[in-house]
């Protein structure tokens, strides 16, 4: 048994302190780089809408070109060629690839800047944690909320490195601010040991690629909200109505956004197979069978089908779009319920996460 | 299914370029559904079922129905908590039964959910297995007329002085494509326009059935587990030997198919048990369960050398083909009681069933060996004894501190000579007398360690010898679980494969210009989602142009589609 360590932990505390209040600071810079650059951003189409509206026309033929398919495409009925959000308007939105642009955006600088302070000290929190108890820091609610928070942010900031998702900076570190007072104010525990039931590698293995795939989620999740949203404002613009949703100029097109959250959704899809594949592996070792149908398992399975689900809409005719990104947020709300309701309300043999 | 009627409706309208003639078809289909025979009828409810609307709808029903089984106690896991669940809740409970709310995992409609997932999987999978073995014997399609209409595009045009004819730069990129990973054919090489048709990325496909046919053989493995497997649980003192036959359990769960015979005779004896809490390590948890250590010695069969082994929680044994886990402990204070005529009735540890905080436990001692009477106790043990103001006790620690034995003894008949299995942590006392209890005029009976107490009317006595430790052992055979196993790496491995392999055709033109020009032309097509497309093309362009040495200008007739699928990366 290795040595508690609770000053380690006393520390850790702190650093989690002082990571949400950093953490506050860079959600106000985000939300002030949605509303400053939406305004500057529509004074830019303004200025530029005379001579955007001949270019839109030979995207608009462009695509009309690519759109081509080959007409062997073997398998079921009903099965898609190509995803679509069924929109093509591109006006009032940003550039598609998400790709850093030219345009500087102090506030969003800032913000990403106080992010990346903020993580550092969450990150220290997480390892000071971890010293202190001298083992993984994942062991009971208060930790999996800590830690969860971190890799969330850990891994928006990853992907921020090759792709501007600066616009979802308010949701993951609102989110993340939420995980972390939740886990001080409603699920404080001290460093501790483990209970016997959580003494294994499986632990390592499992839970950190549970939480891992959690982080992804909640980046489609998000996005999947915003496809929703900016699909519905297309829709409106194109008809000639009124922009009602002025910050979602800095967010891109609906179709952008599927994509993207498709291509995480695949990683975190697989990373969810592993996650029920090594519980059950684990739940093997400790309780003899590899799966009970406890509430865990249960809602861990629900997750894995409804994202499965998510995967085969893609593929087929007329649930692409704006449907598959019902389904991602279905998905993910079956997340935060096996990860809060079934932690603390429903009993089963995984009731031992710290409460 | 409302879902796929709606779908329906819109299809044509999603597909935007149907042309009249195919909604009319669609329309016919639908009107022509009464006409059918029974033939047609059987053949238009296998299309429905091994489409992919009816497989998502399927998914999304079998998430639905799972979600139930979280929120009742169901009966293979926990028989009791649904038994007193029902009785607690008289008007929804026997409801709730009648759907089969406590046995979702074995229900008809929950086995119906999946059940019709499977066969529509089977439906959809041997089909595409069949097209696509065909595909990858076939050549690649012939070359479409006008290549710049491909999402992906290029030209490149070789110096007439760089003696490189339509017909040789075919034959290089054929080359090219083929390093590449690529199946060409070459068409028309000593032609006007040579072309050539490639292909690759068909383990896609092969990764999708891969991943498909994997779930059935889970579900199959699943199958074969609960047919051949067998579970059964076992109490051991310290002290005590399990044999592995049938009578050497004290609950034995067998599958459909089981046969005793397949149980091999080892045993298991308990030599030593012990826990460790957590004290003062960490605050607000003193006491909580840090380490459980069982020490067993094993026997393979009953003349194979004794060896000892470690038992752990997330450390099972494995011993003849089956594996055992240590998923309980408790105490099992000792006793000795002597009958009405002085002889030693019963002696013996007694297990004790754990009930409340820091292993608060309940106590059932049977004595139907005692003259003239059958004696019975029952009551508490205690750990750590200690008294609250109101003089009630309770376990202040998990440890042995201060054990306490507090019992009510009773005599008459047990009920065991009638051949009714009874429990052995519960006592009917109706038919008894009682002889001792807090009520009575002779008091409870409370044992320190070593103390003993005469029971009133000459009836006997009970002595408190010690206490040993005890733990619960699950005993599981499941043949079909490595293979489930190993069907589940098959399946994330088809997932992978399916996922981020990329299906992906090319075509090349080559001819010659007026001017002496060698010109080609590529484009490129993906199957399905392909967001590395444009990656691709300019690969494919950077090795053409080395090959033929052609100074890489920026290339005005390249065309990259506006979309994000095509154009990131
Ligand atoms: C046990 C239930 C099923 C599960 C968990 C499941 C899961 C999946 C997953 C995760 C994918 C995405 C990976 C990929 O693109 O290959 C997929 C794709 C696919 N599934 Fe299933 N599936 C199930 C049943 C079915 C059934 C019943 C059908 C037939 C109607 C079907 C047809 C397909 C097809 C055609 C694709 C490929 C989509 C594409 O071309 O992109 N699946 N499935």
């Amino acid at each position: 048994m290795p040595v508690i360590n609770e000053t380690l932990g006393q520390y850790s505390e702190l650093f989690m302190l002082l990571a949400a209040g950093t953490y506050t600071v860079a959600f106000i810079a985000f939300a002030w780089d949605l509303a400053k650059s939406s305004k500057m951003l529509r004074a830019v189409d303004l200025k530029a809408a005379a001579s955007s509206a001949t270019e839109k026309v030979t995207v608009a033929a462009g695509r009309a070109g690519g759109s081509l398919s080959a007409p062997d495409a073997g398998g079921p009925a009903g099965r898609a060629e190509r995803p679509t959000s069924g929109l093509t308007v591109e006006g009032g939105t940003a550039a598609g690839d998400m790709k850093y642009g030219a345009e500087r955006r102090a506030p969003a600088r800032v913000a990403v800047a106080l992010t990346v302070l903020g993580v550092l000290i969450h990150g220290a929190g997480v390892v000071t944690r971890a010293l202190g108890a001298g083992r993984v820091p994942w062991g009971n609610m208060y930790e999996f909320l800590t830690t969860g928070a971190f890799v969330a942010v850990a891994v928006f900031l990853i992907v921020l490195i090759r792709r501007d998702l600066r616009f979802l900076g308010t949701f993951v570190i609102g989110l993340a601010i939420i995980m972390l007072v939740a886990a001080s104010a409603a699920f404080w525990t001290p460093v501790g040991h483990l209970v016997p039931a959580l003494q294994s590698y499986w632990l390592i293995i499992h839970v950190s690629i549970a939480v891992l795939s959690s982080a992804l989620f909640t980046l489609t999740f998000a996005m999947s909200v915003l496809q929703l949203l900016q699909s519905h404002r297309q829709k409106n613009l194109s008809t000639g109505g009124a922009d009602k949703l002025g910050f979602m100029r800095l967010v891109p097109n609906a179709l952008s956004l599927e994509n993207l959250s498709y291509r995480i959704n695949a990683i975190a899809f697989i990373g969810w197979t592993f996650t029920l594949m090594f519980g059950a592996i684990w739940a093997e070792k400790a309780w003899g069978r590899f799966w009970g149908w406890d509430p865990k398992e249960v809602w861990t399975f629900v997750i894995w089908v409804v994202y499965a689900g998510y995967l085969h809409a893609r593929a087929t005719r007329g649930w692409t779009g704006t449907r598959a990104a019902w389904l991602s947020i279905v998905g993910y709300a079956c997340v935060i319920i096996n990860f809060t309701l079934v932690n603390t309300v429903f009993n089963g043999l995984h009731s031992y996460s710290g409460l | 299914m409302s879902e796929s009627v709606k779908a329906k409706k819109k299809s044509p309208a999603a597909e935007g370029a149907n042309t009249a003639d195919g909604k009319l078809q669609q329309a016919k289909s639908e009107a022509a559904l009464p006409a059918l025979g029974f033939k047609g009828m059987l053949r238009w409810a296998w299309t429905q079922l091994t489409s992919m609307r009816t497989a998502l709808f399927l998914l999304l029903l079998l998430a639905v129905g799972a979600v139930p089984g979280s929120l009742f106690p169901q009966r293979a896991a926990n028989p009791v908590t649904v038994t007193d669940w029902i009785k607690n809740n008289p008007a929804t409970g026997p409801f709730l039964d009648a759907l089969q709310m406590f046995d979702v995992y074995s229900s008809a409609w929950f086995s119906a959910i999946y059940i019709l997932l499977f066969i529509s999987l089977i439906g959809c999978v041997t089909p595409r297995a069949i097209a696509h073995y065909k595909a990858m014997k076939s050549q690649p399609p012939r070359t479409p007329k006008r290549l710049s209409r491909l999402p992906e595009y290029g030209t490149l045009a070789l110096p007439a002085d760089a003696g490189i004819p339509a017909s040789k730069a075919i034959n290089d990129a054929a080359g090219l494509l083929k390093k590449r990973g690529y199946r060409v054919e070459v068409r028309d090489a000593d032609g006007d326009l040579p072309s050539l048709g490639a292909e690759r990325g068909f383990l896609k496909e092969v990764g999708n059935l891969v991943f498909h046919t994997s779930l059935i053989g889970v579900l199959v493995s699943v199958a074969i587990g609960g047919l051949f497997g067998y579970s059964g649980q076992r109490i051991l003192v310290e002290g005590d030997t399990f044999v592995n036959t049938l009578v050497g359990y004290d609950q034995f769960t067998p599958g459909t198919n089981f046969q005793s015979s397949s149980l091999q005779p080892y045993s298991v004896q308990l030599d030593k048990f012990e826990a460790k809490f957590d004290r003062g390590e960490s605050p607000g948890k003193a006491g909580q369960p840090i380490d459980y250590t069982a020490e067993v010695t094993t026997k393979e069969t009953p003349d194979s050398p004794a060896k000892k082994e470690v038992l752990k929680v997330n450390e099972p044994v494995s011993l003849g083909g089956t594996s055992l886990y240590l998923t309980g402990n408790g105490y099992a204070p000792m006793v000795t009681v002597r009958d009405g005529e002085g002889n030693v009735a019963f002696q013996g540890p007694v297990t004790a069933k754990v009930q409340g905080d820091n292993y608060y436990s309940s106590v059932v001692i049977k004595v139907p060996d005692a003259k003239p009477e059958q004696l019975g106790f029952q009551g508490f043990f205690l750990p750590t004894s200690i008294k609250n103001e109101a003089g009630i006790s309770y376990s202040a620690a998990p440890e042995l501190f201060k054990p306490e034995l507090t019992l009510d003894s009773y005599y008459g008949d047990l009920g065991l000579d009638k051949g009714v299995p009874q429990n052995v942590f519960e006592m009917d006392v109706r038919d008894l007398t009682q002889l001792n209890g807090r009520k009575l005029e002779a008091g409870g009976i409370t044992l320190l360690v070593g103390q003993s107490q005469e029971l009133p009317d000459g009836k006997g006595s009970i002595t408190f010898d010690g206490v040993k430790k005890y733990i619960g052992v699950d005993i599981h055979h499941n043949p079909g679980q490595l293979y489930a196993l190993i069907f589940g790496f098959l399946a994330v491995a088809g997932l992978v494969m399916s996922l981020y392999i990329n299906r992906r055709r090319v075509w090349v033109r080559t001819g010659t210009h007026t001017d002496g020009r060698t010109m080609v032309e590529y484009g490129l097509l993906a199957r399905g989602e392909d967001h590395r497309l444009a990656g691709e093309a300019a690969a494919l362009r950077e090795l053409f142009a080395r090959e033929w040495n052609v100074p890489e200008t920026p290339d005005t007739d390249t065309k990259t589609v506006s979309s994000s699928t095509s154009k990131d990366q």
